[in-house]
């Protein structure tokens, strides 16, 4: 129920929203949790294992119980923290894990099976047969257990990945981190505050007290203004932060739009990393509940988190709230729900010094035995010295001591320490290079300490950063010693929660001992304690305790697991933002892409680029009809291709040739000015790299080609080769793969063609079979290469790139005119096969350039990269797979490319392998499948069959072995 | 993670493409005997501690850096150009 006179909910501006197709009514400000209580619904959640009824326990992130669906459809998203959900008008709020419905939830009857379903039972009765371990067990528990569902369709939302730098992180904006951030800030150092709510202060917001006589809530407030009013802060409220990680770099989650009903083409997420100089953690430290018999009940919640929704919200979670505690803190809220008009059943203080009630009954040396209440809490059952009470209460709040919030400080493996003082686990300096920790999460419990170590942590920081801090006088507050005698579990029969969100209850873990899982990290495995989505942040310590109390160890003995990124789960679509779609790489377009899209062509991916495959004509229904007609218009008339994909890299320096001879396994310093070489480049280790044109351009100016795949790989290599290997040579070389339009000019008429286009004359004497140079096209400075990847006489035509679509518009244009026109990469590959031409098919990391029949343009004058490898045993000989021809003789005409061969009258299994294909196309030209190939011993075999066998495809084709260049041996064509 | 690169500074090790061990900047003499080409290619040590390996900012400038560091607790100790590396022992 609502408080009258409380709460920092924006009373004037109510907000409605739905659960379970009900609608409720908040206010702005409200959480999914707050609302709901302010309306009294207590039963918001059923069990994960036993599908008991929950309600809201805590009103953080680190919410155990009350976990819901919002959204629907595409948009679901299961596994929300109602607690961490802010409402908004429209917003659709769902229970989960129920059937049929949250109030009759049929599958409770696991409660009642609860004796056979402790921990370990499944590896104890799923055993056998095996055969139903994934078809049976699997699919009956995935359905029985378990949290909220995926919708299974498309998810559209919008999700963003960002960076940010600073010279001081602070994480959490409680009165450590607001003391912190403004210490840091008013020295000058570049400040960001991050934390998970969406307003700032941290407990201030959730307590009654006061900072410099005003109210602590008034005073947060203050501070954040400052913070917000100067230059060199950035406030960052929603936001975790989530992992720790090398130098500096921090993972941050920002729920960006969650609150919002319309986000106004914002991002629902936003994953951030962020990378700060230093870091002070000042992340708090989160309530642990105390086990007892039946402490799972709806209106069971923290202590504090009672406090948080009288203050924050306005709300009461009870009508006749019980406290059960064992430190001050209990008495806190039962001293401010009394001041509040609330009524307090009484507070049960396990010990027996505890302090006096001011108004409100205290019953000394008190312990919870049992609850009674199904779907709502009803009443409390508690011991003491003189017999068993029972109190009628709906709200039990229950506060069993703090745990500093260590998790980011052991990111980097780093190892907590125990401190007796506060029977919790603390944070060690240095556990993560460059972070510090102040406040609650140092295990410094009050106000004024949290304030001060902030401001003092954040002082050595910035110093330590070279910025000078100025004399501020400390706030006054409150410093209340804590107080507090450990109590984990309340000793008796019965089930008592350790972790709520899994269903672990203290039975569980002394069982887990029996059966001498005693490691702590067997213990979690065994029972999957800490194993969900809150990763033990309720449930750890009283785990731990229970389990060295079971073992006869202490909890330092015991020791803890280890705590992992993400503190708050974080969605794969806001790590993996952009990555979905046509964002999971980005995407390469020539100049000429938008002309053959608009011709129709089917664009294929070539790495990042995306080429044509073919330009259909009116009429032709199939691909092959369409490559046929390209291959046969190169070889009779005149075709243009788009080559811009290929690598270029420009080199330059007195010493260009030197690195090419040396990079190269053939000679280019010898390679005249204005002539083009083909090179074949090795790896170290012996096998072929890429292939591709070089020219000569000038005396210390070269320009190299790579192949499409290559041009990346080849640059970083040049590179290695220059700066790791042979600094001493005076060059230097940049990648000018996409400043320059290149496009192939190939057939009989590709010399008229060009002659109507370049102002130059082109004639065999200024362009001669592997010549270049520059010339003019319509008054632009451009490059002709006379170079042929197709066998004929042919060109390649270079401009800078933003003359590139005009120029593939001439050139298609005159083409057409001489009964010629575009092709695409299927005729492009023909017309390589027919004349015996290597792509990455062949030289595909295991070859040599003796396999490839290159083994002569290795060089015997020089030194070159994977020259001594290449010559070592194995890699050259009669064992050796080696490139041929081939060509189907018998009644299949059809050839595959990845089949095998083997001997005609060999069976074809693996043990008679003989090679395989790599690349085949039909010819046009010789109206005949052809393929190239690797055969062993190849080049002594032409004229030998041979049986292709394609055993995924069901194809086996007899073959004769032959050459692998088929068209125009001696190359006539291209010289002419 | 983040690297110094001399030329560009402190950036994510986004930018940078891993290629291994910096052994890789002694290339053995064309003559080296077997033994020594095959050490050079394929042996690699496996160090828990100080280690040193080639990176290449290939997001950024395009030098070679021979980054030294610590594989157990993950501190970046050095980034020295490669070419000054290699022409320091040349």
């Amino acid at each position: 129920m609502r408080v009258a006179g409380k709460g920092q909910v924006d009373r004037k501006h109510p907000v409605s929203f739905t659960f379970d197709g009900h609608t409720v009514q908040g206010f702005a400000g409200d959480t999914v949790a707050s609302a709901l209580l302010a309306n009294d619904i207590k039963l918001v959640a059923r069990s994960f294992k036993y599908h008991r009824p929950r309600g809201v326990m805590g009103a953080g992130s680190e919410e155990a119980s009350a976990l819901v669906t919002v959204g629907r459809g595409a948009k679901q998203d299961p596994n929300v923290r109602a607690t961490v959900q802010e409402i908004y008008d429209g917003l659709e709020v769902r229970s989960q894990n129920r059937w049929p419905s949250l109030d009759v939830d049929l599958l409770a009857i696991n409660d009642l099976a609860a004796p056979f379903l402790g921990a370990g039972f499944y590896y104890k009765t799923f055993m056998w047969p095996k055969a139903f371990w994934e078809r049976v067990y699997e699919p009956i528990i995935r359905r029985s257990a378990g949290l909220g569902a995926l919708s299974g369709e498309h998810n559209e939302d919008l999700y963003e990945k960002a960076f940010a730098f600073c010279d001081v992180l602070v994480i959490g904006a409680g009165p450590a981190g607001l003391m912190a951030a403004l210490t840091a800030a008013r020295a000058g150092a570049d400040v960001l505050l991050a934390d998970e709510d969406s307003v700032l202060g941290g407990r201030l917001n959730g307590e009654r007290e006061e900072i410099d006589g005003i109210p602590a809530s008034e005073w947060a407030a203050d501070v954040v203004d400052e913070l917000a009013a100067m230059p060199n802060v950035r406030l960052m409220p929603r936001t975790t932060v989530t992992g720790a990680y090398d130098q500096g770099t921090y993972g941050a989650l920002e729920r960006v739009s969650h609150h919002l009903s319309d986000a106004s083409g914002r991002p629902l997420e936003c994953f951030r990393r962020i990378v700060a100089k230093r870091t002070i953690l000042c992340a708090g430290a989160i309530e642990r509940p105390i086990a007892f018999k039946n402490n799972d009940r709806p209106g069971i919640m923290g202590a504090a988190a009672v406090r948080t929704y009288l203050h924050r919200y306005g709300v009461a979670p009870g009508r006749a709230v019980t406290v059960f505690t064992n430190n001050d803190d209990g008495h806190r809220t039962a001293r401010d729900l009394k001041a509040a008009g609330v009524h307090v059943t009484a507070v049960l203080d396990s010990r027996k010094d505890g302090p006096d009630g001011q108004g409100y009954p205290v019953i000394r040396g008190a312990e919870v035995c049992d609850t009674g209440g199904r779907k709502a809490l009803e009443s409390v059952s508690y011991r003491t010295v003189s017999g068993e009470e029972k109190l009628g209460t709906d709200c039990l709040a229950v506060s069993g001591g703090w745990n500093p919030s260590v998790h980011l400080t052991c990111h980097m493996n780093g190892r907590p320490e125990w401190r007796e003082d506060i029977q919790s686990f603390g944070p060690v300096e240095g556990m993560v290079p460059g972070m510090t920790t102040a406040g609650a999460c140092n295990g410094t419990f009050s106000t004024l300490g949290a304030l001060k170590e902030g401001a003092e942590k954040a002082k050595e920081a910035v110093e330590a950063l070279g910025f000078e801090v100025g004399f501020a006088d400390l706030p006054s507050a409150e410093d209340a010693p804590y107080n507090m005698e450990p109590l984990w579990a309340v000793a008796g029969r019965g089930r008592a929660w350790l972790d709520f969100q899994n269903d672990v209850t203290v039975k569980d873990v002394k069982q887990a001992a029996t059966e001498n899982f005693r490691s702590v990290e067997h213990m979690k495995r065994y029972t999957t304690q800490g194993m969900a989505p809150d990763q033990g942040k309720n449930s750890n310590m009283g785990a731990l305790a229970v389990l060295a109390d079971a073992t006869g160890r202490g909890i330092p003995e015991t020791g803890t697991t280890t705590f992992r990124p993400p503190f708050v789960p974080v969605s794969i679509a806001a790590m993996g933002a952009g990555g979905q779609g046509i964002g999971f790489a980005p995407e390469r377009f020539t100049t000429s892409h938008e002309a053959s899209v608009t011709d129709g062509a089917p664009m294929v991916e070539a790495g990042l680029w995306y080429r044509p495959s073919f330009y259909p004509k009116a009429g032709e229904t199939k691909w092959r009809q369409s490559c046929d007609r390209e291959v046969l218009m190169v070889r009779n008339a005149v075709g243009v291709c788009d080559v811009s994909t290929l690598g270029k890299i420009d080199i330059q320096g007195p010493d260009a040739g030197a690195l090419l001879d040396f990079v190269y396994t053939n000679t280019f310093s010898t390679l005249k000015v204005g002539k083009v070489r083909y090179g074949l480049m090795l790896r170290e280790d012996g096998m072929v790299m890429d292939d591709g044109t070089t020219a000569r351009l000038g005396e210390e100016h070269y320009l190299m080609t790579t192949t499409t795949a290559g041009a990346g790989p080849v640059m970083r290599h040049l590179e290695y080769v220059h700066q790791c290997l042979r600094p001493d040579l005076d060059v230097s070389m940049v990648s000018a793969t996409e400043q320059w339009a290149q496009f192939a000019v190939a057939g009989p008429k590709s010399r008229e063609l060009l002659a109507q286009l370049v102002d130059e004359e082109i004639d065999n004497a200024r362009f001669p079979f592997m010549g270049c140079g520059e010339i003019t096209v319509g008054g632009v400075s451009g490059r002709l290469f006379r170079i042929s990847f197709s066998g004929e006489h042919a060109y390649e035509i270079a401009v800078p790139a933003r003359y590139g679509e005009s120029l593939y518009h001439a050139l298609v244009e005159k083409a057409a005119a001489l009964g010629g026109g575009a092709y695409g990469m299927e005729a492009l590959n023909v017309l390589r096969i027919e004349k015996g031409l290597i792509t990455h098919s062949e030289v595909h990391g295991r070859t040599t350039a003796f396999d490839i029949g290159m083994e002569r343009m290795v060089s015997p004058k020089k030194d070159c990269i994977g020259k001594t490898m290449s010559e070592r045993p194995g890699l050259y000989g009669d064992e050796r797979e080696q490139l041929v021809g081939l060509k189907p003789v018998g009644a299949v005409k059809q050839l595959t490319a990845g089949a095998h061969l083997y001997e005609v009258d060999a069976e074809p299994v693996r043990e008679n392998g003989q090679g395989y294909t790599t690349s085949v196309g039909f010819s046009p030209t010789l109206e005949s499948f052809l393929g190239l190939a690797f055969l062993r011993n190849g080049r002594a075999r032409h004229g030998e069959q041979v049986m292709m066998v394609d055993h995924l495809r069901g194809v086996t084709a007899r073959c004769e072995v032959c050459d692998p260049v088929f068209f125009d041996p001696d190359g006539g064509r291209m010289r002419g | 993670m983040r690297l110094t690169c001399p030329y560009c500074g402190e950036r994510d090790r986004r930018e940078f493409y891993y290629l291994g061990d910096a052994g890789a900047l002694n290339r053995p003499d064309p003559e080296a005997s077997d033994v020594e080409w095959d050490e050079y290619l394929h042996n690699r040590d496996n160090p828990a501690g100080v280690t040193r390996d080639l990176w290449y900012h290939e997001g950024g400038c395009g030098a070679w850096i021979v980054v030294t560091r610590n594989t157990l607790t993950h501190e970046v100790l050095a980034t020295e150009l490669a070419s000054d590396v290699k022409g320091a022992s040349a």
